[in-house]
């Protein structure tokens, strides 16, 4: 277990959760910018989102007239219930006090405060866009949730571990074992990470088209530096859902130790792994059309399926006298 | 039983074996008729490489033969005289809506939970690395079983019949290191007469009926034509 009195431990939680904050926009433009290349576009530079940030940050606050204090905290509690949630994910090193403290429920229920207080602040303003992106979004979280967490009981299941750390640990002191319940684990959660980031069969981050769009609709009334905390959060939950399928499934290269040459291997480990993870994620958005909303529920049925099939492959075929 | 005592090939069979269930789901929940055809084909080919692997394992060479056998007839044979059939008849672009999709897989997913419940006194006997996939070939039975009865479409019933003869291929492959090679054999051609006698009914039905919805049949009593 970890120490909890370690002032060392604390400091590289807090430099890994610095990192996350700083990562986030990079990851995004990493995926925004293969995208383009399919496309046959030259694409924006990685540093574009960054830029973007600082722009927003700089501009003028404009809140309506009609919006009540929950508008004006929703962006810091949604930028914070990411982060906190972010912190949960080891993202360099496996035995840190902060991931030692949360273990993955406490993760999905960070996610879930965020998202209340995303949908809450949708329908505050009283337009109808918000209202309808909220709705939209309630609609696909109920279902991607429990599908979530049987994703997480079958990996839990394996670790005898609701704790990320453990579940990692495991998986690195074993090597490489071909389990079909996390097999099934993987896809399940690819399929919950597309739904819950609102990237491309679900959702169109690129695009305000009044019919469609479910993220963009709730956060349309904000601007100034609410609009680049709500996009900041945004892309801090991508990259907490590709770290977290990353770490958790091929955690090789992660530091166990607190040393600088393992650290310095794991961010390597990780940057490589991070940049296959984007490329297949543009190759999918390029290649998949946006489904209609009604077919999503028959979408996240299917993750449900995966990982309940997971949970089941788990008892019938790696369990036994 | 502890995965980490298997081979990767052992392991590499459990893997297989879950993805010939998943292939199991995919034929009920498949709307597009040539996409079913194609969820079977590819159930054909997985249980052909846990054929070819379990013979690696194992060591028994014959099996070598049954997975050859079985890569040409199921994966590659009847899918191509379904598919032949199926643009003879011009129905390349037929779907079949299905009423409860998620009642349907859920009540698939029971099934799959059944049959590990029934096979938990045989598990008990033997004691081979493999024979926990006869849970899972007992499933394969009942969902093409299952697939018989939720699906209105004549050649997906076809299919749903084809993937429970695969179940049972499984669980002799896993569990009885393969039956006998003329038994083998005689089930093989079997299955592709069936396969033949089913595309004569296929065209039989279409002409009479001017469809092949199944549930269409049901009108042909006399009462109702009154």
């Amino acid at each position: 277990m970890a120490d909890y009195v370690n002032p060392v431990g604390w400091l590289v939680a807090a430099a890994q959760g610095l990192l996350y904050v700083i990562a986030a926009p990079l990851f995004a433009a990493w995926v925004k910018r293969i995208k383009a290349r399919l496309q046959n576009r030259r694409g924006a530079a990685l540093m574009q989102p960054w830029l973007d940030l600082r722009k927003l940050m700089q501009k003028e606050t404009i809140v309506a007239h009609t919006a009540s204090p929950v508008f004006r905290a929703a962006p810091y509690i949604v930028f914070g219930g990411t982060l906190l949630a972010a912190m949960v994910v080891p993202l360099l090193v496996v035995k840190l006090p902060t991931t030692a403290i949360a273990d993955v429920i406490v993760l999905v229920g960070f996610l879930a405060l965020a998202r209340f207080f995303l949908a809450l602040a949708g329908m505050d303003v009283g337009t109808a866009f918000g209202g309808m992106g909220a709705s939209r979004e309630m609609l696909i979280s109920a279902m991607a949730e429990p599908a979530l967490l049987m994703v997480v009981f079958t990996v839990a299941m394996t670790a005898h571990s609701t704790n990320l750390s453990s579940v990692i640990e495991l998986n690195l002191q074993t090597g490489l074992v071909l389990r079909p319940s996390f097999m099934f684990a993987i896809l399940g959660l690819i399929l919950v990470a597309i739904a819950e980031t609102g990237r491309i069969p679900i959702d169109n981050p690129a695009t305000h088209l009044e019919l469609t769009m479910v993220h963009e609709a709730m956060i349309l009334e904000y601007s100034g530096r609410h609009l680049a905390l709500m996009e900041w959060a945004a892309q801090l939950k991508l990259m907490l859902y590709a770290v977290l399928l990353v770490n958790v499934f091929f955690p090789w290269g992660m530091a166990q130790s607190l040393s600088p040459m393992a650290l310095l291997i794991s961010f390597v480990a990780l940057c490589v792994k991070l940049g296959i993870l984007g490329g297949l994620l543009a190759i999918v958005e390029t290649v998949f059309t946006k489904m209609r909303l009604f077919r999503v529920p028959l979408y996240l049925n299917l993750a449900f399926l995966f990982a309940t099939l997971g949970l089941l492959s788990h008892v019938i075929l790696e369990t036994g006298p | 039983m502890n995965l980490l005592h298997l081979s990767l090939a052992e392991q590499g069979i459990f893997v297989l074996a879950a993805l010939i269930l998943l292939a199991s789901f995919f034929l009920i929940a498949q709307v597009r008729l040539v996409a079913a055809i194609h969820s079977f084909a590819w159930q054909g080919a997985l249980i052909a490489a846990v054929t070819f692997l379990v013979a690696g394992v194992q060591n028994t060479p014959h099996l070598l033969v049954s997975a050859v056998l079985t890569l040409l007839l199921k994966a590659i044979g009847i899918p191509w005289i379904l598919h032949f059939l199926v643009r003879k008849m011009g129905l390349e672009r037929e779907m079949e809506r299905l009423q409860r999709p998620a009642l349907t897989l859920l009540v698939g997913t029971g099934l799959v939970i059944f049959s590990y419940w029934a096979v938990l006194p045989i598990e008990r006997l033997e004691f081979g690395a493999t024979r926990n996939i006869i849970a899972i070939s007992l499933a394969v039975v009942l969902l093409g079983l299952w697939c018989m009865v939720a699906r209105h479409q004549v050649i997906v019933q076809v299919l749903g019949f084809m993937s429970m003869e695969n179940g049972l291929f499984l669980a002799a492959v896993a569990s009885t290191k393969g039956m006998p090679l003329v038994v083998e054999l005689g089930v093989a051609f079997d299955v592709l007469v069936a396969a033949i006698l089913f595309g004569i009914f296929f065209l039989q039905i279409r002409e009479n009926l001017t469809t092949l919805d199944a549930d269409r049949l049901n009108r042909l009593s006399e009462k109702e034509e009154r």
